[in-house]
């Protein structure tokens, strides 16, 4: 391979990037040099197992990840913004919105959810851990460097170009020789690998680690859509793997599972992707679910309206979603049986949704609603989302599909549930959690200009491209003709786009203007919370509580606070026990780096490379098998100064 | 307080807005002013289901609105304050109750819309068959019964129901007529059908729906539909006065690139189903009314 084509140099955009990814990266390295940061960084990050820090990575990454997936989607929008633009030519169009939505998807609303997981799950249940600390910190960087790896496209070998979908054949070898498509599959398989690991490790530690007194009929409502999400993971997420798999067997050893000659079928990698990329939305809106749930009791200061209904609609939708993957592809000839089967059975799923939106307005019913900034984004959520659920039930009528399908109308229908739901989800929970992990408010005043531009932005963006579908525009196409009638629509979208990029400058504002300017948070309990993550200090101390609550019913620690506000209430006396901790380990770590070495060799089908790589990843493997002292004993002693230090006496 | 003639008002400037987005429709809009029964039944369809889930959507928007606003947390605020209240069989059976009704009414009509659309929609004319192959980047359509082919448009006669036969000879597409109906996928090694007819002689959008590479944006093609004795009378020219396709001649179309609008007087015999038998279709032994092999003449 040529350097030029190895090193992408040619566009002045890419070239602008190069430069900028040079200098930043000397930057850090020149700050954690200068202020001998380097062995903070290796003890306290790098080698963490602790859940809240690897949450706050996934976090950090997460937004990361929405800045450049944020930036190909302004991108694409100016070059779309008038008809027959020369801001990009065809193919760096078709790479950016091809990384547009695997970033978002899969770089991007997984880790930003993950971070939820992590940060919130195991405080909710009162433990003190993840079942698998060291698994939770692999899953981390197996997602970091699988990320880095899609990433690197971008600068080395060129992007993926096949769509965020690729399907073959465009996918094959045949069209697609270069090595963007591999990039696109390794990195998908190496934080796919993460992903599943992740949905075990949630899954037994609510299933086992919940403290004493805590049946699975009394946890948080977003427990149990952790629960959910993490069973349609397992169920999900190894189609995705096999099918990448198999697509990369095309690539990589001439085989032909999905070639257009020698037997194979594309229309099995189709089915196959939807399979797992139709319950993959539920993967990612089920949290937010959950998260709406805890904002909208909290801060409506009352228990949340139909618990078991909003149980059993969060299961029955996480069994649901594998019965509807179809409705990508009603268009594809699957014959009238089918569709009429795919078609009801995707408006079924409208029944369970439906009925948790009432239950949340039944919940602020005659409640007192306090309009703080996570109350804030679930309002905004639940209109978005209701219009997005709305041109959902549109788009499983089969017959009306036919004239929606590929059109902006579905692009318009998507981001409606996926930033109306995941975004906004996950914005709700940071406002909320916030305080729990890092101690201080979030300012609210830039909260909510910030809403506020990320609303409107977003209404103003798609809102018109419901429009364009009913025009006739097609997704994924990269400039336009003027006579259809599409300038207008096009102009208002992308003014819209900009908008909501506003709003992610003053999120960064609001981030960095509240770490130096708000209070601190002494209580613990900044919101007047329900759930135990409330009754620990904020920031929680590493091992979240110095003894294990005990539980009584739902919302918890919202009961005890009565319990204490009795005039009669005696404390009971607690009793500190020495605590058994897992110890960090630089094993993941280096695991994610030979998953990273061995990616790459593969993507440029340097074998031996791929050989390295996965040796290190067998000897990483090898050494953890062998490592019987992995815990220590935190002793009391510690524990009382640690309480004493964040303001608690025992 | 809201008075009569704030309503009144209200109201004049709502008919004013609709009747803003109404006159814009006609022209553009082209999903929504269908030129044949395919388009019309499509049509129906989605305005039957906006309506369905309006009657959901806009009561439970405002009833947020009006929650908000009652029940918020400010001290004077003299709302009943009910914190412990967690359930209501009542309104529960009708929250479930109201989507199921919904669903179930959607549903019928969907069923009846889906295997209405498999069959020629009208059934006192002799259906012709056009042949459409996606290509790299351009699409050619090939008239079995009239042994013409072209490039990049075709033509139509009004009133007469056209059955595409629908392969692709390169990455999949998607063969797309708003105004007559909606779409269906070009597949390499699959033949798949769709039954299309346009009421009205006009010049129709046509465009690749699903993304191929390089050159997809570029693949519109019009679709001129003309009374019976007009599309006769353009075969007759097209038959006198174009050249023909030969073999190398569709192997130069197939290169991948952009070409301009073709018209050929005939086409190498059984092309379309040698491409179809070249991309694997003896391997996909599929057998229904979307996938059958098809003969070169009418069904």
């Amino acid at each position: 391979m040529q350097t030029q084509h190895f090193f992408i140099v040619g566009d002045p955009l890419i070239l602008g990037a190069d430069i900028s990814i040079i200098l930043v990266s000397a930057a850090i390295i020149f700050v954690l040099t200068y202020f001998k940061k380097w062995g903070w960084l290796w003890r306290e990050w790098l080698t963490t197992v602790d859940h809240k820090k690897i949450g706050i990575m996934y976090f950090i990454s997460a937004l990361l990840m929405l800045f450049r997936g944020g930036v190909d989607a302004l991108l694409m929008r100016l070059q779309l913004m008038f008809p027959n633009m020369n801001l990009l030519e065809s193919e760096h169009y078709n790479e950016i919105f091809t990384t547009h939505g695997t970033i978002m998807i899969l770089f991007m609303a997984m880790p930003l959810i993950f971070a939820m997981f992590n940060i919130a799950v195991p405080l909710q249940i009162g433990a003190r851990d993840v079942a698998y600390p060291f698994l939770n910190a692999v899953s981390f960087w197996l997602f970091f460097f699988g990320a880095l790896l899609l990433n690197l496209s971008f600068v080395i070998g060129g992007s993926p170009n096949a769509s965020w979908w690729g399907y073959p054949p465009l996918s094959e070898l045949t069209f697609n020789p270069g090595p963007g498509e591999n990039f696109y599959i390794l990195s998908i398989q190496i934080s796919g690998i993460g992903s599943i690991a992740t949905g075990i490790n949630f899954l037994i530690t609510i299933l086992k680690m919940r403290a004493p007194g805590m049946r699975l009929m009394d946890m948080p409502l977003f427990t149990w859509s952790v629960l959910s999400s993490c069973i349609v993971i397992i169920a999900a997420f190894p189609v995705l793997t096999v099918a990448l798999f198999l697509l990369f067997m095309d690539r990589f050893a001439g085989a032909h599972f999905f070639t257009m000659t020698h037997g194979g079928d594309p229309m099995m990698y189709v089915n196959l992707f939807w399979m797992w990329g139709h319950p993959e939305v539920y993967i990612v809106v089920l949290p937010a679910f959950g998260i709406f749930s805890e904002v909208v009791s909290v801060f409506s200061k009352k228990v949340i309206f139909g618990y078991t209904s909003m149980v059993v609609s969060l299961l029955l939708i996480s069994v649901y979603a594998y019965f509807t993957w179809v409705h990508h592809f009603f268009t594809m000839g699957a014959g009238a049986d089918v569709n009429t089967f795919f078609s009801i059975s995707t408006m079924l799923i409208a029944i369970p949704t439906g009925v948790k939106v009432f239950n949340w307005l039944l919940t602020m019913y005659r409640g007192r609603i306090r309009m703080t900034e996570p109350m804030l984004w679930t309002l905004g959520f639940i209109v978005c989302f209701v219009v997005g659920g709305a041109t959902g039930v549109m788009l499983s009528v089969a017959p009306a599909d036919y004239q929606y399908h590929n059109s902006y109308f579905v692009v318009a229908h998507f981001h409606n549930v996926l930033i109306g739901g995941t975004v906004f989800g996950m914005f709700a929970g940071m406002t909320y959690w916030w305080p729990k992990i890092f101690g201080f408010k979030l300012n609210p005043t830039l909260g909510k200009w910030a809403f506020w531009l990320w609303n409107i932005g977003f209404y103003v963006c798609f809102m018109p491209q419901y429009a364009l579908g009913f025009m006739g525009m097609t997704r994924r196409i990269y400039t336009y003709p003027d006579d259809m009638g599409w300038t207008p629509y096009n102009v208002v979208s992308t003014i819209g786009a900009f908008i909501m990029a506003l709003g992610f400058v003053f999120q960064v504002w609001q981030i960095v203007y509240s770490a130096k300017r708000m209070d601190r948070d002494v209580t613990g309990d900044p919101w007047d919370g329900h759930t135990l993550e409330w009754s620990t200090t904020s920031p929680a101390p590493y091992y979240n509580f110095a003894v294990i609550p005990k539980v009584e019913g739902r919302d918890a620690f919202w009961k005890e606070k009565k319990k204490r506000s009795q005039p009669d209430y005696k404390p009971e006396k607690r009793e500190l026990k020495p605590i058994h901790f897992p110890k960090n380990s630089g094993i993941p770590f280096i695991m994610g780096v030979c998953f990273f070495i061995a990616g790459f060799g593969l993507t440029f089908h340097w074998v031996w490379l791929g050989v390295i790589g996965l040796i290190g990843v067998a000897a990483t493997l090898y050494a953890r098998s062998f490592q019987y002292d992995t815990e220590y004993v935190i002793p009391v002693e510690e524990i009382k100064k640690t309480e004493a230090a964040l303001g608690r006496d025992i | 307080m809201i008075t009569k003639r704030r309503l009144v008002r209200l109201k004049n400037i709502l008919m004013l807005l609709l009747l803003f987005v109404m006159t814009g429709c006609s022209k553009n809009y082209i999903v929504l002013d269908p030129k044949g029964p395919v388009g019309h039944a499509e049509l129906r369809l989605i305005i039957l289901s906006t309506i369905l889930i309006a009657i959901v959507c806009v009561p439970v928007i405002l009833l947020m609105l009006y929650i908000v606003y009652r029940y918020r947390d400010t001290p004077d605020n003299n709302a009943p304050y009910a914190p412990n209240w967690e359930s209501s069989r009542l309104l529960e059976i009708i929250w479930w109750g109201v989507p199921i009704i919904i669903v179930a009414i959607l549903g019928y009509h969907t069923t009846k819309g889906i295997y209405g659309l498999v069959k020629p929609p009208t059934t006192d004319k002799t259906p012709i068959t056009i042949q459409v192959t996606s290509l790299d980047w351009k699409w050619l359509f090939q008239y079995p019964d009239q042994n013409i082919a072209t490039v990049n448009h075709v033509r139509i006669p009004t009133g007469v129901p056209v059955q595409f036969v629908l392969t692709s000879d390169a990455p999949m597409n998607s063969f797309w007529v708003p105004q007559l109906g909606g779409q269906e996928y070009t597949m390499p090694g699959m033949a798949m059908r769709l039954w299309l007819q346009a009421d009205h002689p006009g010049k129709y959008f046509g465009t690749g729906a699903n993304f191929s590479g390089e050159g997809f944006a570029h693949m519109r093609f019009p679709v001129i539909a003309e009374s019976q004795a007009d599309f006769n009378q353009w075969v007759k020219k097209v038959k006198k006065t174009a050249p023909p396709m030969t073999q190398s001649e569709y192997e130069a179309i197939k290169n991948p690139g952009l070409i301009d609008q073709r018209t050929y007087s005939s086409y190498p015999p059984n092309s379309f189903v040698e491409t179809l038998m070249k991309n694997g279709h003896h391997h996909t032994e599929r057998r229904n009314e979307n996938h059958d092999v098809p003969s070169t003449g009418t069904p």
